[in-house]
């Protein structure tokens, strides 16, 4: 080895602190990349391969009652490659291991055959024998809440008969990934699983023996989807058909794929900038560290080095300290973004995981931040090279000082020479201080932008179920029901008020855009389930029209007054035309509003109410909920409190432990920079701080001087990064929207605090090392050692 | 001089040994040092390099303590002393002035020395300060824009401007030629002659040792002679 190879290796082993944390630094910016984009990459690949695997379909149709022998004319379409009909109905269980109702959607297995379409992923057990009517196979999420094993049994109300059923194997499925329960928020499979029977003892139970009422499609390659799917509506129309859709309003897709889109948004956000913020950091400290190096280098050159040999010499140094950084940072993001695979695989209930982690990805982080260590390098070297070695090892001429309009300041506020010192140093090296001040309102910033996210949804929260939702519980009937039903159901212990709703499916359309809703009929002056104003006070329905939710009317791009054209799914199926009465405020899905009367006149079907909403007297839950449990009427009991328990839950699952990795990392990344900045500093001044220590400075004030000069770039640094923070999470927000929900951008004076508090804490315990340090200052040494 | 009138005792040490080790090697820089100086003296310290002379005046200056020995300023036991004790030590009763000046960048001349009397107990004001060593006219000049001899005034001026007891100088005119060297030492003679100030100076230069009372020579971690000049001369009077 040779002798400069070995002055590399002892400088490195003398710098390690600071080697380590700008290291760190740069591990963050890349494991940052690695974890976020891996993550996507591999659950978006999982998901392709699973729909893949069990030939998810792409054209999903509910009928009333269509005859089983239409479902050849639906795969002479244009277009089709598989046709698969069956019976799909969601029914109330009455599981006694839990107080609250539970519903599940029932589908139905062939009983000849193998299914062609959707097909399931047996984890245990076997499928149900042919015409077998207590037999089913459940869910393997529901069967693990429940604890249930081969053999347990359930009873579940089926088309108003209550029947005992006995589990013979449990299985995954890639149309419900997400199983999501009407009017819920988040899957909870303790309340809502999913239950496949043989398709003669369902269809048998539900009077459609010979018919099916759950069409599935799976398209050929290149296949219009609008076109079959116009044409399925044409056949089912007879029977009772709710209007065909593609996947992006299948409810456990459309959910995944937001989930996903808003995975992607955080990667494609968030470790970009922590990778420029990585650079730029590694970039000042490195340049900061060589022109300290300036007499060795002096010296190098004096021995008759060339320029070359010396600046290879610190690149080589720089590269060395990058190789560290990439080397932690592409281990530590993959396995953070394997652990994070695995949690949303789980969460997902994904029966396989394929790890995607792209070379690329790789090569692009580990690229950046080398590339930004060598540039930072290269130009402090060659400014440094460029001097002949005899001005190189002289210590730098004193810096030029000069009297500015600051000294007025220093004189009115009769500050001490200290403070003087402090002022002066900051405002003579402006790049130096502006680099600081950037580097360190960065870290701020990627906190703000990692932490805006828990303030947003808390207020989601606020709005949904404490403005909005404000009901207890909404029960969904099986089908339509009297508004008398209503009354029956206020009469139930417990219920204080109860409130009906009519749900009806339509496509809302205004020039050649269209969307898939449901109207929402509610009563004119609904207390319960309210609807909100873009101010977020509830308004009142109005008396004709609609009222869309600002999402939904920006798609269709409709104001107040304009007309959307309204085709009925249901019903008579005719198309109406209908004013936008207002737009209202709406954080999830798309969402269209109107008089429960007006809804009722456009279906012409008399007074109806799909469901009702309830609020409720606590103490009598139980007694209830042991009501509810036998209600035939209803299919689905949603529970919002328990709803906003599970909510909250997941999200603390999944977006916490997402956003604490994030918060981590840009914590190491704030003590990476302030670290340096201080140890930096030291160095710069250590002889200018020995000299006062000599003069009778005590520790604590020489100290002062040093970290004051810190202690005001942290301040100043805190709100410029809360500027740039809180531009982080504007686009974050704009990257998490889907048409399923936006994230409102509320950013708290909370998620100021916090990003602040991390950064002034990474900067007082870098204080408190630096403070070790200057304690350690050689006051001999450095009055015999010129600069 | 008789008894009664001899001026007080400022320094006294007796036996006073360091031992540096670095690594596996033992370094002697003093190997017993006996030494007295009372208020007022210019004491002229000599020796070649690695002659101890350095490490006596960073201990009697409070900078370092000794590996054994006595080390007395007053009635102030230097070699037990705190990092605290020391700290004050220095703070009111010594002025210090280094080969290389060791000025803060940032603060202007006057500065500089406000830098001290802000934490001095009965300092005088950093103007007269800088008037008694010839700097009156450039008091709100960066080091940067000073000459070295200039700059050393103003270290010197720093020095003084507490008032200290004693005056401790490290080769104060190392890095000067001749002629800005005298105005230093001018400054130097006439600060120890009007405050009294015990003034030690260290020096390579065997001409310097002609304006001082004593002179101590140190060869090999001891002292090795001392003598008293019958006739000092004036600062101006020599040249090197």
């Amino acid at each position: 080895m040779s002798a400069l190879d070995r002055k590399l290796l002892r400088d490195l082993v003398r710098l390690w602190p600071q080697a380590l944390a700008i290291a760190l630094v740069m591990a963050a910016g890349v494991a940052t990349l690695i974890l976020g984009v891996g993550a996507h990459a591999s659950l978006s690949e999982t998901r392709a391969a699973y729909y893949e695997r069990n030939r998810f379909s792409d054209v999903f149709a509910g009928v009333t009652r269509a005859p089983e022998r239409i479902a050849a004319r639906i795969s002479e379409i244009d277009g089709v490659f598989a046709v698969e009909t069956r019976v799909g109905k969601i029914a109330l269980l009455d599981l006694p291991d839990i107080p609250e109702p539970a519903s599940a959607i029932f589908v139905s297995l062939p009983d000849l055959g193998e299914q062609t379409l959707d097909l399931i992923t047996l984890r245990s057990g076997r499928t149900p024998l042919p015409g077998a009517t207590r037999e089913v196979v459940v869910s393997e999420p529901f069967a693990q809440a429940h604890g249930y094993e081969i053999g347990s049994t359930f009873q579940a109300i089926l088309n108003g008969v209550k029947r005992e059923l006995v589990i013979v194997g449990t299985a995954l499925s890639p149309e419900f990934v997400y199983a999501l329960g009407p009017w819920d928020l988040m899957p909870d499979d303790r309340r809502f699983g999913v239950v496949w029977m043989s398709r003669a003892a369902l269809a048998a139970a539900y009077d459609l023996e010979g018919a099916f009422s759950d069409l599935r499609v799976r398209l050929l390659r290149g296949a219009s989807e609008s076109a079959v799917i116009e044409e399925i509506d044409r056949i089912l129309a007879p029977y009772g058909g709710e209007g065909a859709h593609g996947r992006k309003d299948q409810l456990s897709h459309a959910f995944l794929d937001a989930e996903l889109t808003q995975l992607e948004a955080m990667s494609r956000i968030l470790p970009p900038i922590f990778l420029v913020v990585a650079a730029f950091l590694v970039n000042m400290t490195l340049a900061r560290l060589i022109t300290l190096e300036r007499e060795q280098i002096g010296l190098l050159k004096a021995l008759g080095y060339s320029n070359l040999a010396v600046g290879m010499h610190y690149l080589k140094f720089v590269a060395a300290v990058a190789l560290i950084g990439a080397a932690l940072g592409s281990a530590a993001g993959t396995w953070l973004g394997t652990g994070l695979t695995r949690m949303y695989g789980d969460f997902f209930h994904f029966p396989f995981l394929i790890f995607q982690m792209s070379p690329s990805v790789y090569l692009v982080a580990v690229g950046v931040t080398l590339a930004a260590a060598i540039v930072g390098a290269l130009d402090a070297v060659t400014r440094v090279v460029r001097l002949a070695p005899a001005v190189a090892m002289t210590p730098p001429a004193p810096a030029r000082y000069r009297r500015t309009l600051l000294d007025r300041l220093h004189a009115a506020l009769r500050m001490p020479q200290s403070g003087v010192m402090t002022m002066r140093h900051l405002v003579r090296y402006p790049g130096r201080s502006l680099g600081g001040l950037v580097g360190i309102s960065l870290a701020t910033a990627i906190l703000v932008g990692s932490f805006w996210s828990f303030g947003s949804i808390e207020f989601m929260i606020d709005v949904q179920f404490h403005r909005s939702d404000r009901q207890d519980a909404t029960i969904t009937f099986v089908g339509e029901r009297e508004a008398s039903a209503v009354q029956e159901i206020a009469r139930l212990p417990g219920v204080m008020t109860a409130e009906p709703y009519r749900s009806v499916p339509v496509k809302i359309r205004a020039a050649n855009v269209e969307r898939r809703v449901a109207i929402t009929g509610k009563p004119e002056d609904a207390d319960l389930s309210r609807v909100l104003g873009s101010d977020l006070a509830p308004v009142r329905m109005p008396e004709t029209g609609l009222a869309l939710s600002d999402q939904l009317a920006a798609i269709l791009r409709v104001e107040t007054g304009d007309v959307v054209e309204v085709e009925l799914m249901a019903g008579d199926r005719r198309t109406v035309e209908m004013p936008v009465a207002m737009v209202v405020e709406g954080y999830l899905g798309l969402m269209a509003y109107a008089d429960i009367g007006t809804v009722n006149r456009l279906m012409r079907e008399g007074a109806l109410v799909s469901g009702v909403h309830l609020s409720l007297d606590e103490s009598r839950r139980e007694d209830l909920f042991a009501e509810l449990k036998a209600i035939p009427a209803a299919s689905f009991v949603a529970l919002q409190r328990v709803s906003l328990a599970k909510f909250r839950e997941t999200l603390a699952q999944n977006l916490l432990m997402m956003v604490s990795i994030y918060a981590g990392l840009a914590a190491i990344i704030a003590f990476g920079v302030v670290y340096n900045f201080a140890r930096i500093s030291l160095s710069e001044q250590g002889r200018e701080l020995a000299s006062l220590r000599v003069l009778g400075f005590t520790r604590a004030e020489i100290s002062w001087i040093l970290l004051s000069e810190l202690a005001i770039l942290v301040l100043l640094a805190q709100p410029l990064g809360w500027l740039i923070g809180w531009g982080f999470a504007v686009a974050m927000a704009a990257g998490f929207e889907s048409e399923l929900y936006r994230v409102p951008l509320v950013v708290n004076r909370e998620v100021f605090a916090y990003a602040s508090l991390v950064v002034v804490g990474a900067a007082l315990a870098s204080g408190l090392i630096v403070r070790r340090r200057i304690d350690r200052l050689d006051l001999i040494a450095v009055l015999k050692t010129r600069e | 001089m008789n008894v009664e009138t001899d001026p007080p005792l400022v320094f006294r040490t007796r036996a006073l040994a360091k031992v540096y080790r670095t690594g596996e090697v033992e370094v002697h820089a003093l190997r017993g040092v006996d030494f007295e100086a009372r208020a007022g003296e210019f004491v002229v310290l000599l020796g070649p390099s690695g002659s101890g002379k350095s490490t006596f005046l960073n201990i009697v200056g409070g900078l370092d303590r000794p590996t054994s020995g006595e080390a007395w300023f007053q009635d102030r036991d230097l070699a037990r002393s705190s990092d605290a004790a020391l700290t004050a030590y220095r703070r009111d009763h010594v002025g210090f002035v280094f080969q290389f000046y060791n000025l803060v960048p940032s603060l202007s001349a006057r500065e500089n020395v406000r830098l001290v009397t802000e934490i001095a107990r009965a300092p005088m004001r950093p103007e007269e300060a800088l008037d008694i060593v010839g700097l009156g006219d450039r008091m709100d000049h960066f080091p940067a824009q000073l000459s070295g001899g200039e700059q050393q005034r103003v270290a010197i001026a720093r020095a003084i401007a507490k008032r200290p007891e004693v005056l401790l100088c490290d080769e104060p005119t190392g890095a000067l030629d001749s002629k800005t060297g005298v105005k230093v030492l001018d400054a130097l003679t006439r600060v120890n002659e009007s405050f009294g100030a015990t003034t030690l100076v260290i020096t390579h230069n065997a001409g310097i040792a002609a304006i001082a009372h004593r002179i101590v020579r140190f060869a090999d971690g001891r002292i090795q002679a001392v003598e008293t000049n019958a006739a000092r001369l004036r600062p101006e009077e020599i040249s090197w």
